[in-house]
C-alpha cells in the first residue's frame, strides 16, 4: 500500500517531467515544418511544401553573415582558449591568494548581465574607435568566452598530480617543455570542451553585437534579430532547422566520443 | 646545463615560478584593462553625468515610469523563477528515478533545447503563440475558442518564453545535485517507518536544498538581466529593466540614467552571486555535519 503510494508519486513526477520536456522541445521543432511553407509569411505548409526559404539562405545576405559569425567565433575562441588555458594552468600551479582573486576577475564576464556589457563596451569602444569593427567584436567575445575555458580546463586539472610537474622539471625538462609535453596533453579534453563552449558563446552572442556593430560587421544573430523585428521571416525557420540538425548531430557525436573514451 | 637549471630553480622558488606568474598575469591584465575599465566606467558615469552626485539614483527612486519597470522586472523574475523551479525540480526528480534509456533520452532532449539559440527559440514561440499562430489555429480548429487568445505582447508570453529558456538551467544543476544523494536513504527512511511524504520532506528535500538554492539563484540572475525574450515576446508592452536601459542608451540618449540602472542591475546580480556561493557552502557543511 505504502510502496504503491510511493510509486504513484514517482509516476506523477514522471508525467510532469515528460510534459516539461515536451514543452521544451515541441515548440522548437515547430520551426522545421514552418521552414517548408511555400508562403512568404510565417505559416504551416498545408499540403504544399517548398524549399524557397532555403534558397534565400544561400543567395541573400545570410551567407555573408554566416561568414562574419564564423570569423569572429573562430578568432575569439582561439584567443580565449590560449589565454584561458594559460591562466588555468598557472593558477593550478601557483594556487595562492592572488591567483584565486584573479580567477574571480576572469569569471566576472560570465556573471555580469549582457546589457551591462552592452553599455560598457559601447562607451569604451566609441572612445577606442572599435565600434563596428571585427577586432572590437572579437575582443568582447573573447572576454565573454574566457570564463568557460578557465572553468573547463580547471576541471580537467583537478585530478592531475602536482608532482607530475615536479617530476618533469627534475628530470631536466624546461618550464616550456613541461608545459607543452607534460601539462597540455593532460588538459586536452578540457581545452576541447572549453574551445567548443567559447565558439558557441561567440556564435550565439547577440546583445553586445546589437549595440556595438551595425553594417560593417553583421553577424548571424544580428541578422536574425533584425529579421524578427522587421517582419517575421520564414527564412529564420530554415536557418533554425539547419541549426537544430547541426546541434543534434553535435550532441550525438559528443555522446559517441564519450562512450568511446570510456571503453 | 639543464640539470643545473633544474637545481637552480629548485633553490630559488621565485625564478621557478616566473613562467607561471606570466601565464596568470597575461590574461588578467588583458581583462583588467579591456574589461574592468569599461565596466567600472559605467559606474563612474552613473554618478558624474549630467552632474556629479547621486541625482540619477534619486530619479530611479522617484520616477514613476522607472518604478513601474522595476516592479515589472521583479514580478516577471519571481513568477519565472517559481515556475522554472517547480517544473525543473519535478523533472530532475523523475529523471533520477527513470530507467537508464529513458533518462538518457530525456537528458538528450533537455540538452538539445539548452543549446538552441535563444533567437531561434523566441522565433519558435512567436510562431506558436501569435494571434494567427499554431496554438490559436489548433484551439479554434477543435472549437474550444472562437476568437484568438492574446498570448504574446503581454506578461503571459514573456513568462512562457523565459521559463522555456531557464528550464535547462534549473534541470541540469538539480539533476547533478540529486544524483549525488544516496539513493538508499529514502528507502531506509521508509523501512524505518516514515510515510512516503515524510521520507521525502525530511530526507530527500533537505539534501536537495543546496541544489535548489543554487538553481533558483542562477535562474534569478539570468532572468533579472534578460533582454531578448522580453523585447520580442513583450512587443514593447512588457518593458523590463534591460530593455529600458537599451532605450535610454540608444533612443533617448540619457546616459546618466542608463549607466545608473546598469549599475543597480550589476550590483543586484553580484549580490545574488555572493549569496549563491555562500548558500552553497553552508549547504555543503550542513551535509558533512
Amino acid at each position: 500500500m505504502a510502496t504503491e503510494e510511493n510509486r504513484q508519486k514517482v509516476e506523477m513526477s514522471r508525467v510532469v517531467a515528460w510534459m516539461t520536456t515536451c514543452f521544451l522541445v515541441l515548440p522548437i521543432l515547430i520551426v522545421i515544418p514552418v521552414s517548408f511553407t511555400p508562403k512568404r509569411y510565417l505559416s504551416m505548409p498545408e499540403g504544399e511544401w517548398s524549399l524557397r526559404h532555403y534558397d534565400v539562405l544561400v543567395s541573400g545576405g545570410w551567407l555573408s553573415s554566416i561568414g562574419d559569425s564564423l570569423l569572429v567565433a573562430i578568432c575569439s575562441a582561439l584567443l580565449a582558449l590560449a589565454m584561458g588555458t594559460l591562466f588555468a594552468v598557472g593558477h593550478w600551479r601557483l594556487n595562492n591568494g592572488v591567483t584565486r582573486n584573479l580567477r574571480l576577475l576572469l569569471l566576472l564576464p560570465m556573471i555580469v548581465p549582457p546589457i551591462v556589457h552592452a553599455v560598457a563596451f559601447y562607451q569604451a569602444w566609441s572612445i577606442l574607435d572599435l565600434l563596428d569593427t571585427y577586432l572590437g567584436l572579437i575582443l568582447v567575445h573573447t572576454m565573454k568566452a574566457l570564463p568557460f575555458v578557465v572553468l573547463s580546463v580547471t576541471a580537467s586539472l583537478v585530478n592531475l598530480d602536482p608532482r607530475l610537474e615536479q617530476a618533469s622539471r627534475s628530470l631536466g625538462a624546461s618550464a616550456r617543455q613541461t608545459l607543452f609535453y607534460v601539462l597540455l596533453p593532460q588538459v586536452r579534453p578540457g581545452m576541447l570542451a572549453g574551445g567548443i563552449f567559447a565558439f558557441i558563446t561567440s556564435w550565439d552572442e547577440i546583445i553586445v553585437a546589437i549595440f556595438i556593430t551595425s553594417r560593417a560587421v553583421y553577424t548571424l544573430p544580428k541578422r536574425i534579430w533584425d529579421g524578427l523585428f522587421d517582419n517575421v521571416d520564414p527564412a529564420i525557420a530554415a536557418l533554425g532547422t539547419i541549426m537544430i540538425i547541426i546541434t543534434a548531430i553535435g550532441l550525438l557525436i559528443k555522446d559517441w566520443y564519450e562512450k568511446a573514451q570510456k571503453t | 646545463m639543464q640539470g643545473e637549471a633544474g637545481i637552480a630553480s629548485r633553490s630559488s622558488p621565485l625564478g621557478k615560478d616566473t613562467a607561471y606568474w606570466g601565464m596568470v598575469l597575461l590574461p588578467a591584465v588583458f581583462l583588467a584593462t579591456l574589461y574592468l575599465v569599461p565596466v567600472v566606467s559605467v559606474m563612474v558615469r552613473s554618478v558624474t553625468e549630467p552632474t556629479l552626485g547621486l541625482d540619477n539614483y534619486a530619479v530611479i527612486l522617484e520616477n514613476k515610469a522607472i518604478r513601474n519597470v522595476l516592479g515589472k522586472t521583479v514580478y516577471i523574475c519571481a513568477v519565472t523563477t517559481a515556475l522554472t523551479l517547480l517544473f525543473g525540480y519535478a523533472t530532475a526528480y523523475a529523471m533520477c528515478r527513470m530507467p537508464e534509456r529513458e533518462q538518457r533520452l530525456m537528458f538528450f532532449l533537455v540538452i538539445l533545447s539548452f543549446w538552441i539559440s535563444v533567437l531561434i527559440r523566441t522565433f519558435a514561440w512567436i510562431a506558436v503563440l501569435q494571434p494567427q499562430g499554431l496554438l490559436n489555429d489548433i484551439l479554434i480548429g477543435i472549437g474550444i475558442i472562437d476568437r484568438p487568445l492574446r498570448l504574446v505582447r503581454n506578461d503571459l508570453g514573456v513568462i512562457i518564453g523565459m521559463v522555456h529558456y531557464m528550464l535547462p538551467y534549473a534541470i541540469l544543476p538539480l539533476f547533478a545535485n540529486m544524483k549525488t544523494i544516496d539513493p538508499t536513504l529514502v528507502p531506509a527512511a521508509r523501512a524505518l517507518g516514515a510515510s512516503p511524504r515524510k521520507a521525502f520532506m525530511t530526507v530527500f528535500l533537505p539534501l536537495s536544498l543546496p541544489g535548489l538554492a543554487g538553481a533558483s539563484i542562477l535562474v534569478l540572475i539570468f532572468s533579472s538581466g534578460f533582454y531578448i525574450t522580453p523585447a520580442l515576446l513583450g512587443g514593447g508592452k512588457v518593458v523590463m529593466i534591460a530593455e529600458y536601459i537599451s532605450v535610454q542608451m540608444s533612443e533617448t540618449l540619457k546616459w546618466g540614467l542608463a549607466t545608473s540602472l546598469a549599475t543597480v542591475l550589476m550590483l543586484v546580480v553580484l549580490a545574488l552571486t555572493i549569496a549563491m556561493s555562500r548558500y552553497m557552502d553552508i549547504g555543503d557543511t550542513g551535509k558533512k555535519a
